[in-house]
């Protein structure tokens, strides 16, 4: 059902785990669907993301759509890393099967998050770059900030 | 990893090779249609006499009240189409189950398109219907109830012989989806006051594409499929011989084997799930721990989703099944974990190994260590467990 490259991924994800204090961190998905995940980003004063780790709760394509995901704004800039769409992750990972393609669109809205996030730390605005809707973090202050 | 360590015989069954041996001669030799003249099909038409009534005597029912169909799925969709039509004079109302198998469920939703009611009765904790709410749910109008004998996900065993009961008392058909159950725990169709019931050979060690319905003499519902006159002109189509000799077979060494089978399985099951619950953290079983088929296990794990779970055990050859979204094609988990009250993120993480008398105890502890780490594996990389352990692991 998986091509050879998600099954390299899932097997052995790259840039699994936490970063402490990181520079940027965004959660989205939803449990009830069955997919959560979270990036760390460590960006650089030249902004440059220098490295990044994640968290996945979820199936097989989850996992490497995850993982490609982090290899693939690993060492570039954050405007770079805004280019990295869910069919550029998709693509690389040899193509997903169409009801795990949601999967992908995970993996480029947890990059957003964590961007924003960074963005949002450091008081800056990142051209391009759209409120992540999906991020459960945000809906969890939302609702803690009515209280 | 070239060894097989199949824990899915809730999905389907290996053919044993006795069965194999007694279907052979119904391909190449004894190949004549049972419904014609002459002599030499006459070997066919005693064959698929005799394997009716091998079938019927395991669930204490007349040959003539069994009927062979194409498998499960059919004889459910046969059950609940017919009689809905057959009974439409006297009423439109169909009692079930939420935890029904899907092919109870959907051919429900078809029903309720052209008109009929149906109402989907809860289930406790541990998957049992309540049966004074099933009492409290039968109206005037109600032609039929069909409630699964146990179910397929979780292995929950119905209180059966109470349905009969209040079925009877009420003057409604009782049909049960017995497809789990068949030749694996005793069903007797009298004494439980069951009118129909499905059965499938591919769940006892039998083949595919073979199955049966009993029909109560009395109940009547007429064809589901259009054609000759097979089945006493009830379920047209020429009759797969070796298959129904094969089912016939099978039932045959389910029958011989029940009891030692049973105790055997209960017994590894229950090794099973013990070691599960106590050697894995925030694990727990589903469906009922007592009322419970003797080959079911199924199993939550907290924090990690169940396809990651099934693609790392297939790596180390293990083979079972999952109630998570992933696996069930759609964005939900399986109906059956929702239904008993599992909050969507840990029905996510559902596994079912389902065992057979051919299962071993090394099978099991080889299985079990390697779900250890997996599980483990998972959760390391898991979201929700860095919180859970963050918020100090309560």
């Amino acid at each position: 059902m998986y091509s050879e490259k998600v099954m390299v991924h899932f097997n052995n994800p790259r840039n699994v785990g936490e970063i402490e204090n990181a520079s940027g961190v965004g959660t989205v998905g939803n449990a009830k669907c069955g997919d959560i995940m979270r990036m760390y980003l460590d960006i650089n004063e030249e902004g440059i993301i220098r490295d990044v780790k994640f968290k996945t709760f979820g199936c097989g394509a989850a996992v490497a759509t995850s993982s490609m995901a982090t290899e693939l704004v690993k060492g570039k800039t954050v405007q770079e890393a805004l280019q990295v769409t869910n069919k550029a992750v998709c693509e690389a990972l040899d193509g997903l099967p169409p009801v795990k393609v949601h999967c992908s669109l995970l993996a480029e809205e947890a990059i957003h998050a964590a961007l924003w996030d960074y963005a949002e730390k450091n008081h800056i605005v990142i051209e391009g770059l759209e409120k992540p809707v999906n991020d459960i973090s945000e809906k969890e202050d939302d609702v803690s900030e009515t209280y | 990893m070239n060894k097989v360590i199949y824990l899915d015989n809730a999905a389907t069954t290996k053919v044993y090779p006795e069965v194999v041996e007694a279907m052979n001669p119904y391909f190449t030799q004894i190949y004549g249609n049972p419904s014609s003249i002459y002599s030499f099909a006459g070997e066919a038409t005693k064959a698929v006499a005799k394997a009716r009534e091998t079938l019927a005597d395991l669930i204490h029912a007349n040959p003539e009240e069994v009927y062979f169909t194409g498998g499960g799925s059919e004889s459910d969709n046969w059950a609940l189409k017919a009689t809905a039509e057959a009974y439409a004079n006297k009423g439109k109302h169909i009692i079930t189950t939420k935890i029904e198998h899907h092919a109870i469920l959907h051919t429900c939703d078809y029903l309720e398109k052209r008109g009929y009611e149906v109402t989907y009765l809860d289930v406790d904790e541990y998957g049992t219907i309540k049966l004074d709410e099933l009492e409290k749910a039968i109206r005037p109008d109600t032609i039929l109830i069909s409630v699964m004998t146990a179910n397929n996900e979780i292995g929950t065993i119905q209180p059966i012989a109470e349905i009969g009961q209040i079925a009877k008392a009420h003057g409604v058909l009782f049909h049960t989806d017995a497809v789990q159950a068949f030749g694996h725990i005793e069903i007797d169709v009298d004494k439980m006051n069951i009118d129909m019931l499905s059965a499938s050979g591919h769940k006892i060690n039998g083949p595919k594409g073979i199955g049966l319905m009993y029909i109560r003499k009395g109940v009547k519902i007429r064809s589901f499929i259009h054609g000759g006159a097979q089945e006493r002109s009830r379920r047209a189509g020429t009759h797969n011989v070796p298959g129904i000799v094969g089912f016939a077979k099978a039932a045959e060494l389910a029958k011989a084997s029940l009891g030692d089978r049973i105790a055997y399985e209960t017994e590894l099951r229950d090794y099973l799930i013990d070691r599960v619950l106590k050697e894995i953290p925030y694990s727990r079983l589903n469906g009922a721990r007592e009322s419970r088929l003797p080959n079911n296990a199924n199993f939550c794990f907290q924090y990690i989703e169940g396809e990651s779970l099934l693609i790392l055990l297939d790596q180390k050859g293990i083979c079972g099944s999952s109630g998570s979204a992933c696996t069930s094609g759609s964005l939900d988990p399986s109906h059956v974990l929702l239904a008993i009250g599992l909050p969507h993120e840990i029905a996510h993480g559902s596994l079912r190994l389902t065992l057979s008398e051919e299962t071993t105890k090394e099978e099991i502890d080889f299985t079990v260590d390697e779900l250890k780490k997996i599980v483990e594996r998972l959760r390391s990389m898991s979201p929700l467990y860095e919180d859970f352990l963050k918020k100090g692991g309560k």
